[in-house]
């Protein structure tokens, strides 16, 4: 029972070694929270699915201090912003702006559901407009007129 | 008609996909052509106090390779990229990035040195200015200093002889003022 319980600890240590997160870059922790924020809603370039905050690359660390001294520097959020999409174009920006080059990516999505609307509709109004013809309507259809056969005087 | 509808669209997305396999998605377009290319100030690799700026390189077509000690595929672009330069001359300009100066040394030692100059960028803050993601990357500047074109990843004799080759001949071409 005991070693048991020095493996956990064991192995629960581990967890917490490996749990580490990216070093903190700025001694200063107002300009540190602010960076964080920023790499958040930046795209890192080399691990093309995780944000500069998130990534352990080599160059999401050379931006992410880049980033700390620009604020220290003085510089504002656009400011940095601007910066990185000079050097990387607005692939860096994980909300890019709507401009005429990214314009079909902000409208697609609703392009696509009018189109589907429309399909929708017209198939719908395509139906309704041919009259049933089917087994049951004929078979219908058939015995309605033998029942007026049936009620017609002799 | 109406019933081919589907097998239509099913056929233009066929098409979609199909152009979408011979796209590189990690090839992100750089905003940095067209543009005059960023300053800097760095020292040459062989130290001795000199350094270069983007001025020294006006007048005269230039690549500009970007390149690494520790990087596997410049040891795959390296031989391809010296043997382009034999039979096409250009003005080359390596920047060795986030490298330091005695592991550039060894390895250029050993693949051989085509450069006319190297740039050393120890703490990438060039190759930041410059947008570099992915080393080896590779940017062709006209006589005015203006980035023409961009590779990222290892040069191939391919994209030399149809891409670069053409373009080098047309920027020898224009008119240096």
């Amino acid at each position: 029972m005991k070693r048991m319980a020095w493996i956990f600890a064991f192995f629960f240590t581990l967890g917490l070694a490996s749990a580490e997160e990216a070093q903190p870059l700025s001694a200063h922790p107002k300009t540190e929270a602010r960076m964080m924020t920023l790499a958040n809603v930046l795209r890192c370039l080399v691990c093309q699915n995780q944000t500069l905050a998130d990534s352990h690359a080599d160059l999401a660390v050379d931006l992410r201090r880049q980033i700390s001294e620009m604020i220290e520097a003085g510089q504002s959020d656009d400011d940095i912003k601007a910066y990185m999409v000079a050097r990387y174009g607005d692939f860096v920006l994980y909300d890019p702006p709507m401009k005429p080059t990214t314009v079909l990516l902000w409208v697609g999505p609703f392009l696509l559901v009018l189109l589907g609307l429309g399909l929708l509709i017209r198939t719908r109004r395509e139906s309704g407009d041919t009259p049933r013809r089917s087994i049951e309507n004929d078979a219908l259809e058939r015995a309605r007129r033998a029942l007026l056969e049936d009620q017609k005087p002799q | 008609m109406t019933r081919f509808w589907p097998l239509l669209a099913f056929a233009l997305l066929c098409v979609f996909l199909y152009i979408g396999l011979f796209r590189d998605p990690r090839e992100i377009p750089s905003p940095l052509i067209g543009k005059p290319a960023p300053s800097y100030q760095l020292p040459t690799l062989e130290g001795e106090g000199k350094t270069l700026t983007q001025e020294d390189l006006k007048g005269q077509v230039t690549l500009i390779n970007v390149f690494a000690s520790w990087c596997v595929s410049c040891r795959d672009e390296h031989p391809v990229l010296t043997a382009f330069l034999k039979t096409r001359p250009t003005q080359v300009i390596g920047l060795d990035y986030k490298d330091t100066r005695a592991e550039a040394k060894k390895w250029l030692d050993e693949m051989g040195n085509p450069y006319q100059a190297i740039l050393f960028d120890a703490e990438g803050r060039v190759g930041i200015d410059f947008g570099v993601y992915g080393v080896p990357e590779t940017f062709v500047i006209d006589r005015h200093g203006v980035i023409r074109y961009k590779a990222t990843g290892p040069l191939t004799s391919e994209t030399l002889q149809k891409v670069i080759r053409p373009l080098l001949d047309r920027l020898d071409q224009e008119p240096s003022s």
